[in-house]
């Protein structure tokens, strides 16, 4: 639904030059939720207003429903942009009009006439379940209905695509999970392509299917969500998952912590576990089939859409062979394991 | 106070209205449009024209920085090809216009540059034309500022016009100047201050209640 390919962004030219898009390929199929995480500069902004052209990309090319936009200027590229709805951090509605007029903004755009006006904004509204504020001013809402306003006027134009521009970003938490919930609820009932950008790993692990990473302009790492969170490939993917999860060793723990591991040391590992290795009991079998300790320092599960995801940390103690073979026997089941280091072994 | 007098200050009083009423209908259907065209010409702006924002640029501070008393007498051969005359409220209406113009111009782009950048991005992202963007998000968001620019300049063209009451317009300020100062008669002096406060603060009223009605911020 849609396609970017070899897409770059310079901003600037000659010394002063800014690349903020190096060479970023990213397809979302149709009906996917596609979410963009990265730190603050990393591109994902620049990226996705790459997708409806309010920023033109340097090279490359922007496919939406086999059309290719690039190429298009002026009336062409606003009948394209009608079929891509966006929504933004800041709301954006304007302030002289009510909720309902500020929905009818794009269909008065298109030329709609008023009748079917009403008629289209009206079910938008029950949509996002702002009906009874149909004559309110957005400065009468708060932060979460301004954004249900904000959906409401994105899919008046009944787009394919929905581009959400950090749309969580400025609410608190419970607001952005019915935010969250309103745009899965929009992607099951509409089938509407979403590609959303946010920093917030809880937006992507709450409704994205797919995942990107995005660093320095490019697009560093990209997996399913349940693959992302049971086993990111990057260091900036376990960056951001750790900080998520919050699942750091303790303070003392990592002060004595040694990169190799010597004669009188036991391993610290980390360890992540999906789908059935899950419900069997690794590590009392690892007790009796390698004859080693388990020290767990640290243990949550989490749900992860459909699946569940068990993250531990945990000192392995024991001779030096059974150790080694406890993280064969680790590495052998459905789980991944990540040795943090070594620690001294109490004497 | 005599009939007579009573009927000068009425005239005078309405001739002040007349001067402003038109010098100010017609620099707002000049002004507000130069306003708009200095801001959506700006780099990166919709229609982004460097070299044509520069120019009407430099055009409208020109126009700003030439004190009134010289612009009325410096145009003098323009106004009587104009109007047939270089006395008269309709000869006065003619330099408070063009005075009035590069003033409302940039009190415009300055309420049309306090809207969020974000509105017109959004509205872009609907597929707004640049015309949309004006009619549709522009100008209705900067309403309740240009009603702020509209009374403004409003206030200024009442005491422009006593200025050019003195040198032959007519009105409140002609009054002030042949009956007040020149005739020694500081009740008509006083009368004239009075109305031109008054006239001011109606003014200002109503610009305040327009205002006020266009915001939903």
């Amino acid at each position: 639904m849609i396609r970017l390919t070899n897409l770059s962004k310079t901003f600037g030219t000659g010394p002063r030059a800014v690349q903020a898009l190096k060479n970023v390929n990213l397809h979302v199929p149709r009906g996917q939720i596609h979410g963009v995480i990265g730190l603050s500069g990393a591109g994902k902004s620049t990226l996705i207003r790459c997708v409806n052209l309010l920023e033109r990309p340097t090279t490359g090319t922007v496919e939406v429903d086999g059309q290719e936009l690039t190429g298009l200027a002026g009336p062409a590229l606003n009948q394209a942009r009608h079929r891509i709805g966006m929504i933004f951090q800041h709301f954006n509605l304007l302030t002289s009009r009510t909720v309902f007029d500020n929905v009818a903004l794009p269909l008065e755009l298109m030329g709609v006439k008023g009748t079917e006006i009403k008629e289209r904004v009206t079910p938008l509204l029950e949509l996002v379940g702002l009906a009874d504020k149909a004559k309110q001013y957005p400065a009468q809402l708060s932060g979460g209905q301004k954004q249900r306003v904000a959906i409401a006027r994105a899919l008046a134009s009944r787009p394919q695509v929905l581009l959400c521009d950090e749309a969580t970003s400025a609410l608190d938490p419970q607001t952005t999970t019915s935010i969250l919930e309103l745009l899965q609820d929009i992607n099951q009932k509409l089938g509407l392509t979403i590609l959303l950008i946010t920093h917030e790993m809880e937006v992507v692990k709450t409704i994205c299917h797919r995942v990107g990473l995005i660093s320095g302009g490019e697009l560093v790492e990209e997996a399913d969500v349940g693959d992302f969170f049971t086993s990111p490939r990057t260091a900036l993917g376990r960056h951001f998952l750790n900080d998520f999860l919050e699942l750091e060793p303790p303070r003392e723990l990592i002060d004595r912590l040694e990169p190799q591991a010597g004669e009188h040391t036991h391993p610290v590992v980390r360890l992540a576990f999906s789908g059935d290795a899950v419900s069997t009991p690794l590590i009392s079998r690892l007790a009796r089939e390698c004859g080693v300790d388990v020290s767990i320092l640290q243990a949550k599960v989490e749900s992860i859409q459909e699946r569940t995801l068990g993250l531990m940390i945990a000192e392995l103690m024991g001779g030096a062979d059974d150790t080694r073979r406890a993280l064969d026997y680790l590495q052998a089941h459905d789980l991944t394991v990540e040795v943090l280091g070594h620690v001294q072994r109490d004497v | 106070m005599s009939s007579a007098m009573f009927n000068l200050i009425l005239e005078a009083t309405l001739d002040t209205l007349y001067m402003v009423a038109v010098s100010g209908i017609l620099s707002a259907l000049v002004g507000i449009p130069l306003g708009v065209l200095l801001y959506v010409t700006r780099p990166g702006q919709i229609l982004a024209q460097p070299v044509l924002q520069s120019v009407l640029g430099i055009v409208t501070n020109i126009g700003r920085s030439i004190p009134f008393i010289i612009l009325m007498v410096a145009i003098i051969p323009f106004t009587r090809m104009l109007v047939g005359s270089s006395i008269g409220t309709n000869a006065a209406a003619v330099p408070l216009t063009i005075a009035a113009i590069p003033f409302i111009a940039r009190l415009v782009e300055g309420a049309l540059n306090e809207i969020s950048p974000g509105l017109v991005e959004a509205a872009q992202s609907m597929g707004a034309t640049p015309w949309q963007i004006i009619s549709k998000v522009l100008l209705p968001e900067a309403r309740g500022g240009i009603f702020t620019a509209l009374t403004v300049t409003a206030v200024t063209l009442v005491s422009y016009s006593a200025m050019a009451g003195a040198v032959g317009g007519g009105g409140l300020g002609d009054l002030g100047i042949r009956y007040g100062y020149n005739r020694f008669n500081p009740t008509i002096m006083l009368i004239t201050v009075a109305i031109l406060v008054v006239m001011v603060q109606v003014f200002q009223s109503l610009g305040d209640y327009l205002v006020r009605k266009s915001n939903h911020k």
